[in-house]
């Protein structure tokens, strides 16, 4: 079975976000990009269903030159081949999907892997609205899964548990941490993957259905106060709870 | 001609969950400025909740009904709202941006061609225009953007917005027997964390990091919640650990959470947490190392020993509340 992973190459989540003078972008200086930690589980959940299922991984990354790192890293961790869908500017996420989707027909797969999202524009919208474009069905956020043959059965986190979710292939899943534990990338698999040709398509996006108006900086948070060293200042905080705060 | 909201209104084993009244006072306000009526739909099989729908001021609501759809089933979920859109003619699809919503919200987009922002923190409308407001790296800048297509689809982060009491005289519910629904992909059960109340809901939260030294210690953090009715939430460094699980991690990759209360305890306040928490209304925190950046954000501190003050806090919380 042919079996797509998608991955987003995202700023570094110890970054310090700084908006840049035109207000519609971050300031790139001292911004480091890494692979979107949530993807690792989607590229270990393709390898491990792989391995179970047989078949080939085919890692695609929608976004600039620099997406192919995070091509890359996948192979590194053993991902067959890599696919870079080369957009340039600003596309929303249903750009993204429609580039996602519209390769993931092309290569035939029947199964595809993401994130639950990406921890830059904290969409986590991608995987559903591919499944829709496509046509296959979707269970996301999942931290279980199990194919049997044509069918599907995983467990996704809600508020207070989780729920179990049965479907039937094509689909796509969306991981979340705790599904399973990402391989580190061997000497030898960061090897073969340097050789890897990571094959570049551009793509054809439609008009943005979102528009950026700005981007701004949170308020920053008054200083608060240390009300004291031990025990002693439990009773003074208390009662800011109750009557400064209001919250208890 | 005027303008349709359809609010999605989310049931949980036959409740409508708050979230779902925090979108209808959301819609019923600007409205107006929109020139627009609010209807609303559910999807289930039984309301045990409806008299709250006319306290929260709603005056229109279907109600799609069949045994089959009481848990969740995104593609027949999908499809019935997508028609619903159609049926009335709705230019705006508002709902809450829960589990259920975050699943279901792309796949209706997508269905109807529309546009789509979750986890919007502010509308603001000018001149008919609809401008929305969204915490993007988790929290650490904020965006604004509008839709350009013609059916637009939001959904809000829960907590954040006010549900608010409107009580309106006459609610029409009309019900719609779904037949044949498509469950192609379908919750076949589900599983309950027993009693706890979760991060993403709660409106405080007590939340322990490594200063605790162990799992063992972690009752200290469990007596101080359950004294204030709070749930307990945990630092990315105890849940790697292995100390607490992670549907209790708060952070970047975590849980973002909104309470009203936040109290951080042997927590350093490293970035990725700070991501997830510091737009909660009113943080406490307690460390013993006075520089730790978790005072940075917080309202009210105590720079000591947790260990000493937990038990202390406990207490003097059970007095206030007795
Ligand atoms: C990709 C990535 C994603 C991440 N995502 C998250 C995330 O989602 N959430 C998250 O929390 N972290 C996240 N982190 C980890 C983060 O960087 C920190 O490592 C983590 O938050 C530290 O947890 P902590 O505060 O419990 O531990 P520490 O940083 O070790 O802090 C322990 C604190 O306890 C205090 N203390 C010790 N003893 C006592 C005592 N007796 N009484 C009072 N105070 C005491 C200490 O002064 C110290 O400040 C992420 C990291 C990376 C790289
Ligand atoms: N530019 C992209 N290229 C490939 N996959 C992506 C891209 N953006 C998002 N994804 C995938 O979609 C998931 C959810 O992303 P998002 O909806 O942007 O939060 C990510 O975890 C990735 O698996």
């Amino acid at each position: 079975m042919k079996i797509a992973v998608c991955v987003s190459h995202v700023p570094d989540t110890a970054t310090k976000i700084k908006i840049a003078n035109d207000a519609r972008n971050i300031d790139p200086i001292g911004v480091s990009f890494i692979l979107n930690p949530y993807d690792e589980f989607a590229i270990e959940e393709a390898l491990k269903t792989k391995e179970k299922v047989g078949g080939e991984v085919i890692v695609l990354s929608v976004g600039p030159d620099t997406n192919k790192e995070t091509i890359r890293k996948a192979l590194a961790m053993g991902v067959d081949e890599g696919v870079h869908l080369k957009y340039d500017s600003y596309l929303d996420s249903f750009g993204v999907a429609k580039a996602l989707a519209d390769e993931i027909k092309n290569i035939g797969a029947e199964l595809v892997f993401m994130g639950k999202q990406s921890v830059d524009y904290d969409n986590g919208i991608v995987g559903s609205l591919t499944a829709a474009m496509l046509n296959f069905s979707v269970i996301t956020v999942c931290v279980t899964f199990d194919i049997n043959g044509n069918e599907i059965r995983a467990e996704r986190e809600i508020e207070g548990g989780r729920e179990v979710v049965q479907t039937t292939l094509p689909a796509v899943i969306t991981t979340q941490k705790g599904l399973n534990d990402p391989r580190y990338a061997s000497l030898k698999g960061i090897m073969t993957a340097k050789k890897k040709v990571i094959a570049e398509k551009s793509i054809t996006a439609d008009p943005n259905r979102v528009e950026l108006v700005t981007l701004k900086s949170p308020q920053p948070k008054n200083p608060g106060r240390i009300i004291g060293t031990d025990a002693s200042a439990v009773p003074e905080l208390v009662r800011l709870l109750k009557e400064e705060a209001k919250v208890i | 001609m005027s303008n349709i909201i359809l609010v999605y209104l989310e049931q949980r084993e036959g409740f409508i969950k708050k979230g779902s009244f925090e979108a209808v006072s959301k819609a019923i306000e600007i409205a107006p400025l929109l020139g627009a009526e609010v209807n609303a739909l559910v999807i289930g099989d039984s309301i045990n909740n409806s008299d709250s729908l006319k306290k929260y001021g709603l005056n229109k609501v279907t109600f799609y009904k069949n045994s089959e759809l009481q848990n969740y089933s995104s593609s027949a979920y999908a499809k019935i709202i997508a028609d619903a859109v159609k049926s009335v003619n709705a230019n705006y699809l508002i709902m809450s941006n829960t589990a259920l919503g975050k699943d279901l919200a792309p796949l209706v987009s997508v269905a109807l061609n529309a546009g789509l922002v979750v986890d919007a923190v502010s509308l603001e409308i000018e001149n008919g225009d609809l401008t929305i407001t969204r915490p993007i790296y988790a929290g650490k800048a904020l965006e604004s953007v509008s839709i350009t297509t013609n059916i637009k689809v939001v959904s809000l982060r829960p907590n954040v917005f006010k549900a608010i009491e409107n009580e309106v005289p006459e609610i029409e519910i009309s019900t719609i027997e779904v037949t044949d629904p498509d469950l192609s992909n379908r919750v076949v059960e589900l599983k309950k964390s027993e009693g706890k109340l979760d991060v993403a809901e709660a409106d405080i939260i007590v939340s322990g990091g490594r200063g605790l030294k162990g799992p063992e210690h972690f009752g200290l953090i469990e007596n101080l919640a359950k004294s204030l009715n709070a749930a307990v939430g945990a630092s990315r460094a105890v849940v790697d650990a292995g100390w607490r699980p992670h549907r209790e991690q708060v952070g970047q990759t975590g849980k973002t959470v909104t309470p009203t209360l936040y109290i951080a305890c042997g927590i350093s306040g490293a970035i990725q947490h700070l991501a997830g928490m510091s737009s909660s209304k009113y943080i406490v925190a307690i460390n013993k190392d006075k520089d730790a950046p978790i005072f940075s954000v917080a309202d009210y501190g105590i720079a000591g020993d947790l260990f000493e003050i937990l038990p202390v806090l406990t207490e003097e919380i059970k007095k206030v509340k007795a």
